[in-house]
């Protein structure tokens, strides 16, 4: 006598497979990268001085009508050396305004940095004690926000711009924004 | 004599010690509250810290301004909201209900139904099994016979 074919022998196996599934999906991805709850939201205001112009001060609101790009960078952050050179060819290339937020940094430090590398940004920001990046969330330097022409932040990338990044996701979107 | 010197003494060295401001880093009532919110926040530089525990700067830096936020009045749920609003639902080590996270909060309940019905499934399939005869009449006859003879 053949016994008759159990489909319910089959669901510890369906089960296994997708906590396979689940896992593979959850342990491939990188927990630093935190989605901002910033995005589709207007970007924070702030009224800071200019790290390079005395008595000069910035605000978002200059740039309204404009996409333009809020870089957040220090002179003691290791991976902003890595993207400097992607921001220098993206400024050299493109007239896109960006802004440099000099976070929690020596304007000292920042200037010598600044000369001793080149300085992609229209203009920067001092944010001497990181007030205003509390508000844009930042937690992880460098961070860079793509905010469009009515000043709402569409994007943020975490960590350095990479080339595949910018190529991919932050060309693409400001060409868009721009239309 | 030795009464009045003492009295003196004290008029001198209580407007001194009143003078002496505490800093308001060490509010004690300020810290509770600050450990009472901080302790249900994740530190975004060091994942697996709470951001009453974490020494990196950031944290240091949001411990501060919900400091400043808890002298200015601020209820425990602005605070929180204030934190979510910049750094999302990450921060909060209990997320809260909503569409999003229906799967998280119910999941198990429903992994325990699933369970409970499969349970009742199978001892129904047992009692089943169970209810059928094993022993022919005559043979249940004699069974009984001998249960309840005494000897």
């Amino acid at each position: 006598m053949t016994r008759k074919f159990n489909a319910w022998f089959l669901i510890p196996l369906f089960a296994f497979v997708g906590l396979v599934a689940f896992m593979a999906i959850g342990l491939n991805r990188d927990p630093h990268l935190v989605p901002s709850p910033l995005i589709d939201r207007p970007a924070p205001n702030f009224l800071l001085p200019q790290l390079q112009g005395p008595g000069k001060t910035i605000s978002p609101g200059a740039f309204r009508g404009q996409v333009w790009l809020l870089n957040v960078w220090a002179s003691w952050c290791v991976s902003c050396r890595e993207e400097h050179p992607i921001l220098l060819k993206f400024s050299r290339a493109h007239s896109v305004p960006m802004v440099g937020l000099d976070y929690k940094d020596q304007p000292a430090d920042a200037l010598k940095w600044l000369g001793d590398y080149g300085d992609p940004y229209t203009m920067t920001a001092v944010d001497a004690d990181g007030r205003v990046g509390i508000d844009y969330g930042v937690y992880g330097v460098p961070e860079t926000y793509v905010v469009d022409k009515n000043g709402i932040i569409r994007y943020k990338q975490i960590g350095p711009i990479t080339p595949e990044a910018l190529q991919q996701n932050i060309m693409p979107l400001i060409a868009e924004l721009q239309k | 004599m030795m009464r009045w010197l003492w009295i003196l003494v004290l008029c001198v060295s209580w407007p001194v010690q009143a003078e002496e401001a505490k800093p308001l880093a060490e509010d004690p009532v300020v810290e509770q509250r600050l450990i009472k919110i901080a302790e249900e926040m994740r530190c975004l530089v060091c994942q697996n810290e709470s951001l009453a525990g974490s020494r990196a700067d950031l944290a240091e830096d949001l411990r501060r301004e919900i400091r400043a936020q808890i002298r200015q009045g601020k209820s425990d749920q602005e605070v929180m909201a204030f934190m979510v609003s910049r750094y999302g639902d990450f921060v909060r080590y209990r997320p809260p209900v909503k569409p999003t996270t229906w799967l998280l909060w119910f999941g198990p309940f429903l992994l325990l139904a699933l369970g409970v019905g499969v349970l009742w499934r199978v001892l129904r399939q047992r009692n089943r099994a169970a209810l059928e005869p094993t022993l022919s009449p005559e043979q249940k006859k004699q069974a009984e016979a001998l249960l309840r003879d005494p000897s």
